[in-house]
């Protein structure tokens, strides 16, 4: 997909009307194309080489990078840096907040200055427990909560002004996200409280990995019922398994992630486990892309980057739709000329 | 206490009747409140809803209390301090990813508010940040206090 008012990379694009931020993810979803998303691990460095060959392996590929905030509470370079960083090179950042590290102040600042630096994409989150990381001694902060996080982002998108009342020249143009984990109890409710996301400001959802069609089909259902694939994006998390046993491994030590034993068992019945891994990540992709209400996926595999480029490939989801990355215009011509 | 916080979900309903009584009676009372005097008034009345409210709901006195909003379930034992619904860690038994000898304070909450007159609507209510000032001040008399001077 090219949008004839594409700018020179890293410029943000005319706000069509309707739209609420100047980023080409918003655009490839309003326009009503199969969005795919990824997730880069910050570096434990302070190179942005590190930064930019991470993400290189994605290109053309993903329509858009979340760079997580210390996930699973480790400490990794900070989201609003590696955002800042790819909107140079022009790629779609996501920049993900965790309610855990600061407190509002901060926080506000952080939307404030990645809006400065090109950042089109917020997905606001609560955050993994301190005791989940490296740091289990550092003190939770937990000041807000994801949702009363989106409301405060909107808040300062919309009325222009922080929650002191104090007014903004010019308020930040970001497109909110949420995360929903349809797959961990209470799950009667977990509509309910993609509802309540909704409308708190959520314009687009990345949920937890599915590797359970049927359950998340329920799920769609109930959100169906209330109206929320019309007024938010939903992108299915999905990803490869490296074998039965990290399977069990993620299973037993990861909260939230449910992995139905039949998955576990096809792993495990598998002469060539790490491929069977893809393969099961591009079924449940290709199951996904038909279903009502998925806006796209979100990509995330951890430790195994390089894959994401095969994965969607295999799956055929951007039909012949090349994802805007740093070498495309060279491509389409190569691709013309042949 | 953790068995009389169970407790107190279970009884979601008849804590909600007994509340929405009491809170009729506060309101009413604003004058009389408001005559002594509601500076005086906060350092009695708080240690007693601390009393109450701590044995009932494990209740922590963030001074702005939702407990009609969550089943009767007390956010602030979540760990993350969750007040708008749980997060993505709960465990397939419905316990706490951070404490998992505990149920999920929101997984108790539906329940709470599933046998509750109100507790379907008030759950589904965005609640704002907490206002940290408020720490420690007594529930009762700030919502004596707004209501009985909107009343006026």
């Amino acid at each position: 997909m090219i949008f004839d008012d594409e700018p020179v990379p890293g410029y943000p694009l005319p706000i069509l009307p309707g739209h609420t931020s100047p980023g080409r993810f918003e655009r490839v979803l309003r326009a009503g194309a199969f969005a795919v998303t990824t997730e880069l691990a910050p570096p434990d460095s302070a190179d942005p080489e590190e930064v930019f060959r991470r993400a290189r392996i994605f290109d053309g590929y993903v329509d858009a990078i979340n760079a997580t905030d210390g996930s699973g509470a480790n400490c990794h370079m900070s989201s609003v840096a590696v955002c800042a960083l790819l909107t140079r090179i022009g790629y779609a950042p996501v920049m993900q907040i965790s309610c855990r590290d600061k407190n509002r102040i901060a926080i506000q600042g952080d939307i404030l200055g990645a809006a400065a630096m090109g950042v089109c994409n917020i997905l606001c989150l609560t955050g993994d427990d301190v005791g989940a990381g490296d740091h289990p001694q550092a003190k939770p902060v937990f000041d807000l909560d994801s949702m009363s996080l989106l409301a405060m982002a909107r808040m300062m998108r919309d009325e222009h002004h922080l929650q002191s009342g104090r007014p903004l020249t010019h308020s930040p143009r970001v497109f909110l996200g949420a995360a929903e984990n349809p797959f961990a109890p209470p799950q009667d409710w977990r509509a309910d409280r993609l509802a309540k996301k909704v409308a708190a400001g959520a314009q687009f959802i990345q949920t937890q990995w599915c590797y359970d069609v049927p359950m998340l089909r329920n799920f769609l259902r109930a959100a169906e019922d209330r109206g929320l694939p019309e007024k938010a994006f939903i992108l299915v998390g999905v990803g490869p398994l490296a074998s039965a046993k990290s399977a069990e491994w993620i299973r037993r030590h990861v909260p939230g992630v449910h992995i139905p034993d039949a998955v576990v068992e096809r792993l495990a019945g598998a002469q060539d486990q790490r491929a069977e891994g893809k393969r099961i990540c591009i079924d449940i992709i290709q199951e996904l892309r038909e279903l009502k209400g998925v806006a796209g996926v979100h990509v995330m595999a951890y430790r195994q980057e390089e894959a994401v480029a095969e994965i969607i490939d295999r799956s055929r989801v951007l039909n012949d739709r090349l994802p805007w990355h740093p070498d495309r215009e060279q491509l389409l011509k190569e691709r013309q000329a042949s | 206490m953790y068995c009389v916080r169970v407790w107190s979900v279970r009884h979601s309903r008849g804590l909600e009747l007994f509340y929405n009584a009491f809170e009729r009676v506060l309101v009413w009372l604003h004058p009389l409140w408001k005559r002594i005097g509601y500076e005086r008034l906060q350092r009695p009345v708080a240690a007693v809803e601390r009393a109450v409210k701590g044995l009932l709901f494990d209740c922590r006195m963030c001074g702005q209390c939702v407990l009609s909003a969550t089943g009767m379930s007390c956010p602030m034992n979540c760990p993350k301090q969750l007040r708008n619904g749980p997060c993505g860690g709960v465990r397939s038994n419905g316990n706490c990813e951070v404490r998992a000898e505990m149920k999920c304070v929101w997984v108790q909450a539906y329940e709470g508010a599933r046998r509750m007159r109100d507790g379907y609507e008030k759950i589904r209510i965005v609640q704002m940040p907490v206002d940290r000032r408020l720490e420690g001040s007594s529930s009762w008399l700030r919502v004596a206090r707004e209501q009985g001077e909107r009343r006026a």
